[in-house]
């Protein structure tokens, strides 16, 4: 069978063969043992055409229910955002998509200034000195977070915050267990970090201790009472920070973090069933030559033209192989990206309009939930979450909003016992007062109706 | 080409322009300091710029001219296989059912999207010979590490807490020992032979009960089949260690060799890579595990399975070695990677592997007469030239390979692997044809006559590029890595 990607024909065959010396593409293969040579072809499903292959799967996609059609208040660190429609124009010019690590940088300015504009806005957003050039997500951001403080610091302890994403947590686990260190998490205090119990337990073993800013219930921690507990343990101050909600809240450089890293997913980049989104990494100057990953930096040429080059190489491992700051070599360029180019289009007010339109919003739900009786698990200030109690089963009340176009919550009681029957809700500034209005009613008329069926 | 600098978007701005339309605020404003409190509002704006969607969608255009994509021309980028992106990868990425669903919706409301991750693992399974995969990790380098985080849990789980090594070739990917490093290892390095090949004497010094696993890419970075295989499996195998495949050649021998019938006990794939997700100027990518029946309890969780019910997320696995990312795996690429597969099928898979090792092999008997060919033997899909002839004519390799940009190629991999001297590592790829091959080889022939008759337009290439080559000395030595606005004395 002819294939749409395969241009060889017969005669070329034919020729290169004749070329080469060998009769056969076989011979080629030659030094392949017996023994392990496969044999046939793989039992794999059959080649469709481009027309038959697009109906499969949009049938496929049509299984699963979008927040296109859905509108959705589940968050939990993944959201539904505006979304640029110029974005997906400019990542999908494909002098972008279909090129590598720009390791030739005279043919790659133009990834290597957009990256260089990436460093430039994250490090804006987060009030950090530098970014780099992306990670594979917040959750591996967070993790490479706690390997730089303990090379660091030369210690072997995080402390990381019981209100950091879970997931996130488990990551920062799995990396410490391959450099033996130990993870210890800090308890919970109304819905944040409980600071007079991270008082108790910072200590000269400390590398870091991590909080998530908002944190997993929405809550805002208190980076300014956090800060001086962390650094006069003579520990490293990690704040993992949805960049969204940095276009309102003071960002954690202003606070004094020493390392802020998170997901840029909120800006552009969608959902995606969990990936790829966009980490990303950024320190203060001190750290500059401990960052994991790529760095782009600007310099000249011979002609005095500004041009960007990867720099710094000397910490990755293509150069320094084991004794690199990491063994990250693919990152997240292209969401990188489309993450800039949402910054971009948002701009300086934009990016302060949506945030404060995240926090105005999710005012209102907290306000309706609270008019219609429902009991908010924490007070404070909050961004574009809230942990509401529902009593009953969240997953049951799910579904039932589903039947009413609607994605709920996340269910609380799957990573916190404590928080049973609690429902973490998030509003972005996608959701219409319509459909918050329309929420509310939904799990009102959903609780009273299992109050009366348990009565 | 222009010579003239693409000013940075930060340049651009101007005040009161944007390039956003927000939903309308259609509930009560609110006032954040009371809200929030004065610590927590943020008192400056951050200086993004302020410049209109035609503003953005000229900078990024302009940007793109000044890009080199494998749609631009030829990629031979050595061990990146730098092949097609096939446009319905992006289409089928982009239905809404697949970009716009949450990883933490019910099970029953993404069916569609664990079906498809479960007939890639299926699919990805029968490519390898491994028992069972894992989509979850990100990237090459993350799928190493997640594999060897597998093999210290294995040999923990056995009492075996001595073993601390990690053996690589010394043409090993630069991932390897690093990965062995974040993973918690010591790097042991095994030398090549005079045939480019791991020597088998040198792998039984270092082999012992301290071996955790052995790294291995097969064909090896050089390109060569590791003709003893099944020895080395067995040498490793013998000790106790485990054998790691690292995927990033797959594309040399789908439907040729498995790692499972090569006695790996954990490989990873690159889905960028063999499978066309694509690079996407350095990401993302994807990088799945898959391992023998041994290792599976390790997997990272949540494992999918399939049940009467449907398909569903198994986080029960106490032997885990946890999770190494939030969620799921980079879904996105991997349902470009399906498209491809199922596009393909068992044929196509078949005349990839066999096209990309013909045109490799064309190449290189094509170019041997030009310039050194330090392994003179099959190649599979990728060769290894060296520029030490020309080195002595004081043209160096980085030379010749700024040199090919002025003819609109990318360069070859160069200076890799490390045991060839002045190394060009050329990859051709399935996708071009041999039109392609011919001209890029034309190119590298007058290249090599320049070299003896005209050094110095070699030597000070590139000459048609938007900027010559650049300052790297001075990008390091004093980093500027972000745009300042310039203070109002300036």
């Amino acid at each position: 069978m002819k294939h749409r990607y395969l241009p060889m024909t017969s005669q070329d065959e034919k020729d290169m063969l004749e070329t080469i010396g060998v009769q056969s593409i076989d011979e080629l293969f030659s030094d392949i043992p017996e023994k392990v040579r496969f044999k046939g072809e793989y039992n794999i499903k059959p080649a469709k055409s481009e027309s038959a292959l697009t109906k499969e799967l949009a049938q496929l996609a049509g299984k699963n229910a979008d927040s296109v059609r859905y509108a959705s208040f589940l968050g939990a660190g993944v959201y539904d955002h505006y979304k640029p429609i110029v974005v997906d124009h400019v990542i999908s010019r494909s002098e972008f998509y279909t090129a590598y690590t720009p390791y030739q940088p005279e043919i790659s300015q133009g990834e290597l200034q957009a990256i260089f504009e990436f460093q430039t806005m994250i490090a804006e957003l987060t009030g950090m000195d530098i970014a780099n050039s992306s990670m594979y997500d917040g959750g591996t951001a967070l993790a490479e977070a706690g390997m730089l403080a303990a090379g660091q610091t030369r210690r072997k302890k995080i402390l990381v915050s019981g209100a950091v994403h879970p997931e996130s947590r488990d990551v920062v686990r799995t990396y410490a267990l391959g450099q033996s260190i130990e993870v210890v998490e800090v308890p919970l205090k109304d819905g944040r970090t409980d600071i007079d119990a991270l008082k108790e337990m910072v200590d000269e073993n400390t590398a870091t201790v991590m909080v998530q800013y908002p944190n997993f219930f929405g809550q805002v921690e208190n980076l300014k009472e956090l800060e001086p507990i962390v650094h006069g343990a003579g520990a490293l101050f990690t704040v993992s920070a949805n960049p969204l909600a940095l276009g309102a809240l003071t960002p954690p450089g202003k606070f004094g973090a020493d390392i802020t890293v998170g997901d840029a997913q909120p800006f552009g980049i969608p959902e995606a069933f969990g990936g790829p989104h966009c980490g990303y990494f950024a320190v203060t100057q001190k750290l500059m030559r401990k960052v994991p990953g790529r760095l782009v930096g600007e310099t000249t040429d011979d002609e005095g033209r500004r041009g960007f080059v990867l720099t710094l190489q000397a910490r990755e491992q293509h150069i320094r192989r084991d004794k690199a700051t990491s063994n990250i070599c693919s990152n997240q360029a292209l969401n990188a990206l489309a993450a800039s180019v949402a910054m971009t289009a948002l701009g300086k007010e934009g990016a302060k309009e949506i945030a404060v339109q995240n926090i105005t919003k999710t005012h209102y739900m907290k306000q309706q939930l609270k008019k219609s009786g429902f009991e908010i698990a924490f007070d404070g200030a909050h961004f574009n979450e809230i942990a509401v109690k529902i009593g009953s089963s969240v997953k049951e009340l799910n579904a039932a909003l589903f039947e009413k176009g609607m994605i709920g919550g996340y269910d609380l009681g799957l990573s916190y016992d404590e928080l049973q029957g609690h429902m973490l809700i998030a509003v972005t500034e996608q959701r219409s007062k319509e459909e918050i209005d329309a929420f509310v009613q939904e799990i009102d008329a959903f609780v009273r109706e299992t109050e009366a069926s348990h009565a | 080409m222009h010579k003239d600098n693409q000013p940075l978007i930060f340049e651009m701005t101007k005040q009161g322009r944007v390039g956003y339309s927000l939903p309308e605020l259609d509930v009560p404003e609110v006032d954040l300091t009371e809200l929030l409190g004065q610590d927590l509002v943020r008192e400056e704006f951050a200086e993004l710029p302020e410049v209109s969607e035609l503003d953005i969608m000229r900078h990024y255009t302009a940007l793109s001219k000044r890009n080199h994509g494998v749609d631009s021309g030829f990629y031979p980028l050595g061990s990146c296989t730098m092949k097609y992106n096939p446009k319905i990868n992006e289409s089928v990425a982009r239905y809404s059912g697949f970009a716009n669903i949450h990883p933490l919706q019910e099970e029953s409301t993404v069916q569609g999207a664990m079906e498809l991750m479960y007939d890639l693992q299926e699919h990805l399974k029968e490519i390898t010979g491994m028992d069972e995969v894992t989509l979850q990790p990100a990237a090459g380098a993350h799928g190493e590490w997640t594999g060897l985080m597998m093999i210290r849990a294995f040999h923990e789980a056995n009492g075996d807490f001595k073993r601390t090594k990690v053996i690589v070739p010394d043409s090993a990917h630069g991932t390897n020992p690093a990965s062995a490093t974040v993973a918690g290892f010591e790097t042991v390095t095994v030398k090549s032979n005079e045939h480019g090949l791991v020597d088998l004497e040198d792998l039984k010094r270092v082999v012992g009960d301290d071996t955790a696993a052995l790294m291995l890419t097969n064909p090896n970075t050089l390109g060569l089949f590791e003709e003893d295989i099944l020895e080395m499996a067995s040498i490793i195998h013998k000790v106790g260690g485990k054998l790691y495949y690292d995927g990033a050649n797959l594309n040399a021998v789908m439907s040729k060799a498995r790692p499972g019938d090569m006695g790996f006990d954990v490989v990873h794939l690159n889905l960028h890579k063999t499978f066309t997700g694509p690079h996407g100027g350095g990401g993302p990518g994807s990088g799945p595990v898959g391992v023998q029946a041994d290792l599976i309890p390790y997997l990272p969780k949540p494992i999918l399975i399939k049940t009467d019910e449907g398909f569903t997320f198994d986080y029960n696995r106490p032997e885990s070695i946890g999770r190494v990312k939030p969620f799921y795996g980079n879904f996105g690429i991997n349902v470009r990677a399906y498209t491809y597969i199922r596009t393909m099928g068992p044929d196509g898979l078949k005349k990839v592997t066999e096209y990309a090792v013909l045109n490799a092999n064309y190449m290189m008997r094509r170019l041997a007469p030009h310039f050194d060919l330090p392994y003179d033997r099959h190649c599979k899909h990728e060769f290894v030239l060296s520029g030490r002839r020309q080195k002595k004519l004081g043209v160096r390799t980085l030379d010749m390979a700024k040199r090919l940009l002025d003819f609109g190629y990318h360069p070859p991999t160069i200076y890799f692997p490390l045991n060839v001297e002045e190394g060009m590592m050329i990859e051709p790829t399935e996708t071009e044809s041999k039109e392609t091959l011919d001209d890029f080889i034309d190119a590298m022939i007058q290249i090599a006559r320049e070299v003896e008759e005209n050094p110095e337009i070699v030597q000070n290439a590139p000459h048609t590029t938007v900027i010559n080559r650049l300052d790297e000395t001075k990008a390091a030595r004093k980093p500027v890595l972000r745009y300042q606005k310039p203070t109002d004395s300036e």
